[in-house]
């Protein structure tokens, strides 16, 4: 049963999300499935604990904690300046939290940051790939630095290529791409080295409507493969396409469950409403 | 280390197509040596003088044809009236003027003295004190002819040897210089701006995302300029060898050992500048402000640093480009050996630590 499903959203997939409702429909599958993974494995593959960050007099991140599931799209949430980047630098490895505990990918963030980073992919809101490198020579820094072999590199770049129709541009400069492409280049490139969990933080800040879909729908693939999704979006829109969603408000997390049960527990119709009650309860 | 390779040939397309960083890399050491040596001297030629001669006689008809005869002066025009002077000068043409006193040749021999005014425009400083110098040589010259062989007078005469640059070539001064200058703004401002520019764009996050550690990435971006500053040096070395024949006459491998510790200095400061600098053109600013003008007010390049007054002279001190120049000068053109020359080496050694070190505990401050 389990297998059928899986292969009839691979078939879909195979055929493209030309059309709207195949993409509900794909979505309602994956829903689908992902709520049977869930209760099936419920592996975690992140577990936070009070983790706090705190720069001087002023808490960022007040002690929160949450658990993120192995394959799941994890929606993290809050209005700017609520803490989440500084709760994602925590995550990633680069910002040392204050006090708390976290687990990234079965490695403790305080002492195995090397391997967290390892077995992690970010992409960030800004576009964050070399404008004047070629895509070729960009795919072969970063597949570089994250130690693919050389002959892997070659493999990536084929495939990412063909993956997202880049065969006649493959050797222009970054910086003469489309923002929409560089987007989806970035993801993927973030995706190199076949990470556990993908961070990405706004990952579709200023993007067109189409490609924004387009964007997700690679999300959707990857977590399908089994890959951790974790996102920051300002878009409620997008927070309807995941898993589940926290809400941050202050440093604290304020909210987290699936979408349709917070919709569900704030008695609104649509995510946007609950992430207006949420900020408008807190001032 | 194939991941070292990677990113160093990421930092070379960086750098190759960046046409202004080409051009500041590679053009700049050129044109500046070749400004340097060719245009800025301190010698003077053919400069246009007038003169006054008052008394029109044989001994200052003698001078003034010794002065017609240097190549340090020409002899624009000969003025009649002393309230000429004045005029003459204001059309700017002439630059000093020569008066010889009435009667110039009967004082010289009744009273034994007579008397030459030179008259020099001084709004260049620099020229006017040549000329006045270079008259008073010419002059003295002449007196020395004239004297007469039996006189019983008690002679002293000086006569100077310049050592290590017998022809007094500015460009020997100029050569030195200019290399520590370029070194000091490859090495520094283009590391800087460099590291900075990764912050600015973000990619500066996500290679510290990556299992690359904080000085891998370091590492990585300043080794492209270790490599590019010593083909600079060796650039500005060969130019001053073979266009302006300056000698090397100590060991051309300390000469070269010397430099790379330079450049190490300097790059370890561009480290600093970029740890506390947030965009590229904070980068630049630090740089030129805190870097350059003092290399090129206080190490000694242009002014000397022992008329300065002495806050000045202390604070010189802290000035790696001070204790570079000092070795290139005793190398190039004294031919000494380490053993001249270890103090000012030590200093730099300690100068390159000490910004290491800050700047280390800088970065690592930056991460938190």
């Amino acid at each position: 049963m389990f297998s059928w499903i899986c292969k009839s959203i691979s078939d879909y997939k195979s055929q493209g999300f030309s059309k709207p409702w195949r993409f509900e429909l794909n979505k309602k599958l994956c829903d689908f499935v992902s709520s049977w993974q869930i209760i099936m494995e419920k592996e975690k593959i992140i577990t936070v604990k009070n983790l706090t960050k705190k720069f001087g007099n002023f808490t960022a991140v007040k002690g929160i904690s949450f658990d993120v599931y192995k394959g799941e799209i994890f929606g993290f949430l809050g209005a700017n300046g609520a803490g989440k980047t500084t709760a994602m630098k925590m995550l990633i490895g680069i910002s040392n939290p204050t006090s708390g505990e976290a687990n990234v990918a079965g490695f403790d963030v305080h002492t195995q940051t090397n391997m967290v980073k390892k077995s992690i992919g970010y992409m960030s809101q800004k576009f964050s790939m070399y404008d004047d490198l070629t895509i070729k020579e960009n795919i072969t820094f970063f597949g570089g630095i994250y130690g693919l072999s050389r002959s892997q590199i070659k493999q990536k770049i084929t495939q990412l290529v063909e993956e997202l129709e880049l065969q006649e541009v493959a050797n222009n400069l970054v910086g003469s791409l489309p923002l929409g492409w560089k987007q989806k280049l970035s993801f993927s490139v973030a995706l190199l080295h076949e990470p556990k969990i993908v961070f990405l933080d706004e990952p579709t800040g200023g993007v067109d409507p189409i490609t924004r879909r387009q964007f997700w729908e690679m999300i959707y693939t990857q977590a399908y493969k089994g890959t951790t999704i974790f996102v920051t979006t300002h878009y409620m829109d997008e927070a309807e396409y995941c898993d589940r969603v926290s809400i941050m408000v202050d440093g604290t997390i304020e909210a987290l469950d699936t979408p349709k049960n917070l919709k569900k527990q704030f008695n609104v119709e649509a995510m946007n409403d609950v992430f207006l009650k949420l900020a408008r309860n807190i001032e | 280390m194939k991941r070292f390779i990677g990113f160093v040939r990421k930092e070379f397309y960086h750098i190759f197509r960046d046409k202004r960083s080409l051009f500041i890399l590679f053009g700049m050491p050129i044109a500046q040596i070749l400004l340097f040596g060719f245009a800025i001297t301190n010698e003077i030629n053919n400069v246009d003088i007038a003169i006054l001669d008052q008394s029109n006689d044989i001994e200052t008809q003698k001078i003034i044809y010794k002065i017609k005869a240097s190549p340090y002066f020409n002899v624009e025009n000969q003025i009649e009236k002393e309230r000429d002077i004045a005029s003459e000068f204001k059309k700017g043409k002439i630059k000093a003027v020569l008066i010889f006193e009435p009667n110039f040749s009967k004082n010289l021999e009744t009273k034994k003295v007579t008397f030459i005014q030179a008259i020099t425009d001084a709004t260049e400083p620099n020229v006017a004190n040549t000329i006045a110098n270079y008259t008073s040589a010419i002059i003295q010259n002449y007196q020395a002819q004239k004297k007469q062989p039996d006189t019983n007078q008690v002679k002293v005469v000086v006569q100077s040897r310049m050592l290590y640059n017998p022809e007094l070539k500015s460009v020997f001064n100029f050569v030195p210089g200019v290399m520590t200058v370029i070194l000091m703004l490859v090495s520094a401002m283009m590391t800087s701006i460099s590291i900075t520019r990764e912050k600015e764009l973000g990619t500066m996050e996500i290679l510290l995302v990556s299992p690359l550690k904080p000085f891998q990435v370091i590492i990585g971006k300043v080794f492209p300029y270790i490599f590019l500053s010593i083909i600079n040096a060796i650039v500005i070395v060969g130019l001053g060898y073979f266009v302006f024949k300056m000698p090397i006459n100590g060991s051309i491998f300390l000469l070269a050992f010397e430099s790379i510790l330079f450049i190490i200095s300097a790059l370890s400061l561009g480290i600093l500048i970029s740890t506390i600098s947030n965009s590229q053109q904070t980068a630049m600013m630090l740089s030129l402000m805190g870097l350059m003008l003092p290399v090129i007010i206080l190490s000694g390049f242009i002014f000397p640093i022992n008329s300065m007054p002495l806050p000045m002279q202390i604070i010189s001190n802290i000035i790696p480009a001070k204790w570079f120049i000092i070795i290139v000068k005793a190398i190039m053109l004294k031919g000494v050996g380490i053993q001249y020359i270890w103090k000012e080496t030590l200093i730099l050694i300690g100068m390159t630590v000490f910004f290491i070190a800050v700047s280390i505990k800088k970065y690592k401050i930056r991460l938190e």
